[in-house]
């Protein structure tokens, strides 16, 4: 399967970037090795349109590997990551909502709150949460799950892979948007830390709505996103089959992000995608929520809350 | 006066005309009468004949709401950047977007933010125009409810937000999403000042804005004929494939949902904002 040999080759590009940065001198073989990454990409493309350049079918790449149907999800990472999960349920208002999980589990030898947005594995599944696309219910259930782990002192994780908050009337009824709007209010004001994690799809809106915290980091197949591709496409380009085009136009993958100071770091997943090993993937997950979490767990409450909400406060590109 | 292109420039409120007044007569979309444009603009854009109320542009807005002569833009200095380097299918870049943009309102930006006074009232105005660009939410809105936001907290003079407004602008990617969490960072120092926010929701109000800083007033007013929802209506129909009801995300619906405080007539929107005011003294 191509997508083990497009690995392959990324793992020798790594190497040979690294061996470059002790002196050598090796972009021509870097060079001659990106080309044949990208004539692999392009044939791999099963996308409808036809890509154009490297970059873009490399971007379009990634949206795909964060979609990937093996792709492992929050809860998987929750079970390899988290000592002792306990889902609570309901946000006491209305109902549950199986597309966001959130509960109670141990990390690292403490008590922590972890909330995630959650797809289906399989057909069954995802009718029952949705495809991962959340009501007004599941963010409200979040937010109470995040105040518990405020009313003791717990950090928050929350591991962000959802298409986008969903597109229905029941939502539209229960003011969805109003309910990503307190979300997002209300974690600038939880004095514990947050520390997020995009593992998947950062779907617009319904991502940001779990988006914000001490730390953001995102693993390096993730994207992240004001729009899907295909949305973008259909607005921008008036066709969405040129939501390849669009994702290189979104600047939505992880190295894109970090140079626009949108995410602190890009957690490596295993050659190929995370899907192909995902107890490593784990693993590298877990060892970077360690650290940052030694980072932040003693500031006093009233410093990580206005470094909070300083950082966001910052974001933003324009000339005077 | 202007510059277009790169630099700000101010806005001066008497000579903010609108680009299509040449024309003297205008047809009216809800019952297709002839009505006279001049007629239409003295009354606050309503239809003369049926009451139909066209759109308002920030100008107008600030015209309807604020006591004559009492505004002054305190907008930072600022315009959009193009960050992503975005280029649409036309093979039109986002700067050239911008500067039609510009041309066209006559506004260096989507928002305008200004100190103003109300029946006597200091407040300050953040209002948005729907012409520039869907009055959709890039870096430099972000930035100016921020400014403008700050400075009502500074000064403990109630802010109140005109929203007019698609969403996020898809053009500035990642970073229009990150404004719905920058507004709602700056918001909570208003509350930590106990300063009122009064967000008003006019047509349409959808998308990153309803879902970030529109939803988080004290007061949240709907103006009658108002479109306010997360998702656009053509998606979820799209999505489900099914019809939606024939109110679904208008002014009633969202009153019915309880979505909003109240629905208001353009006409006594400005009364409205006076009565409200006087509560927080």
């Amino acid at each position: 399967m191509s997508e083990r040999v497009i690995a392959e080759l990324q793992k020798q590009i790594e190497q040979l970037r690294e061996l470059s940065r002790n002196g050598l001198d090796l972009a021509e073989e870097i060079a001659r090795l990106e080309a044949k990454l990208a004539r692999l990409c392009l044939d791999h493309t099963s996308s409808p349109a036809k890509a154009n350049s490297p970059d873009e079918v490399w971007d379009w790449e990634r949206v795909k590997l964060a979609r990937h149907p093996q792709r492992p999800y929050a809860l998987d990472y929750i079970k390899l990551i988290m000592e002792d999960f306990y889902e609570l349920h309901g946000d006491r208002l209305f109902g549950d909502d199986a597309a966001i999980v959130a509960g109670v589990a141990r990390f690292d030898g403490q008590t922590c709150v972890v909330v995630g947005t959650q797809k289906g594995r399989d057909a069954a599944e995802n009718v029952r949460r949705n495809f991962g696309m959340p009501h007004p219910e599941g963010y409200r259930k979040a937010l109470r799950t995040m105040k518990l782990a405020e009313r003791f002192g717990f950090p928050i994780f929350t591991l962000i892979d959802t298409p986008g908050a969903y597109p229905g009337i029941g939502a539209e009824e229960r003011n969805i948007g109003g309910a990503l709007a307190q979300n997002i209010y209300e974690m600038f004001h939880l004095r514990v830390p947050i520390i997020v994690t995009i593992i998947g799809e950062g779907g617009s809106g319904g991502a940001i709505a779990l988006g914000v915290g001490d730390r953001v980091l995102m693993l390096e197949n993730a994207i992240y996103s004001v729009i899907t591709p295909e949305g973008c496409a259909a607005i921008l380009f008036r066709d969405a089959k040129k939501a390849p085009q669009a994702a290189r136009a979104l600047k939505l993958t992880a190295p894109h992000l970090l140079q626009l100071g949108v995410i602190d770091e890009i957690i490596p997943e295993p050659p190929g995608g995370a899907h192909l090993d995902p107890p490593q993937a784990a693993q590298a997950l877990s060892k970077a929520w360690q650290r940052h979490l030694t980072a932040v767990k003693d500031l006093p409450a009233e410093r990580l809350v206005s470094a909070r909400a300083e950082r966001f406060r910052a974001l933003g590109v324009f000339e005077e | 006066m202007a510059i277009f292109g790169k630099k700000y420039f101010k806005v001066e409120l008497d000579q903010a005309e609108r680009r299509d007044d040449e024309a003297l007569w205008m047809k009216c979309k809800a019952c297709n009468e002839l009505v006279f444009k001049k007629r239409v603009r003295e009354n606050n854009n309503i239809c003369p004949k049926c009451g139909e109320y066209f759109f308002l542009t920030a100008p107008e807005r600030i015209q309807l709401l604020a006591d004559p002569g009492s505004f002054e833009d305190i907008s930072r200095p600022i315009v959009a950047a193009d960050p992503l380097g975005f280029v649409d299918e036309d093979g039109h870049s986002y700067s050239d977007k911008i500067k039609r943009a510009q041309e066209e309102t006559g506004l260096a930006n989507e928002i305008i933010v200004g100190r103003a006074r109300i029946d006597g009232r200091p407040v300050i105005l953040a209002v948005m125009d729907f012409r520039f660009i869907g009055g959709s939410m890039g870096s430099v809105m972000g930035e100016q409810i921020c400014h403008g936001m700050e400075i009502a907290a500074r000064e403990r003079v109630p802010f109140i937000l005109i929203s007019a407004t698609g969403g996020a602008r898809m053009h500035e990617g990642i970073l229009s999403l990150m404004q719905m969490a920058k507004t709602s960072a700056c918001r909570k120092r208003l509350a930590e000042s106990k300063v009122p926010f009064i967000s008003i929701m006019t047509y349409p109000t959808t998308a990153g804005v309803q879902a970030s800083i529109a939803s988080l007033g004290d007061i949240t007013l709907a103006e009658k004929g108002a479109l306010i929802g997360f998702t656009g209506r053509r998606v979820i129909q799209q999505t489900l494939k099914q019809d939606l009801p024939e109110d679904f995300q208008t002014d009633r619906f969202a009153f019915e949902h309880g979505i909003v405080d109240r629905v208001v007539k353009r006409e006594s929107l400005r009364d409205e904002l006076i009565r409200i005011l006087k509560f927080f003294v």
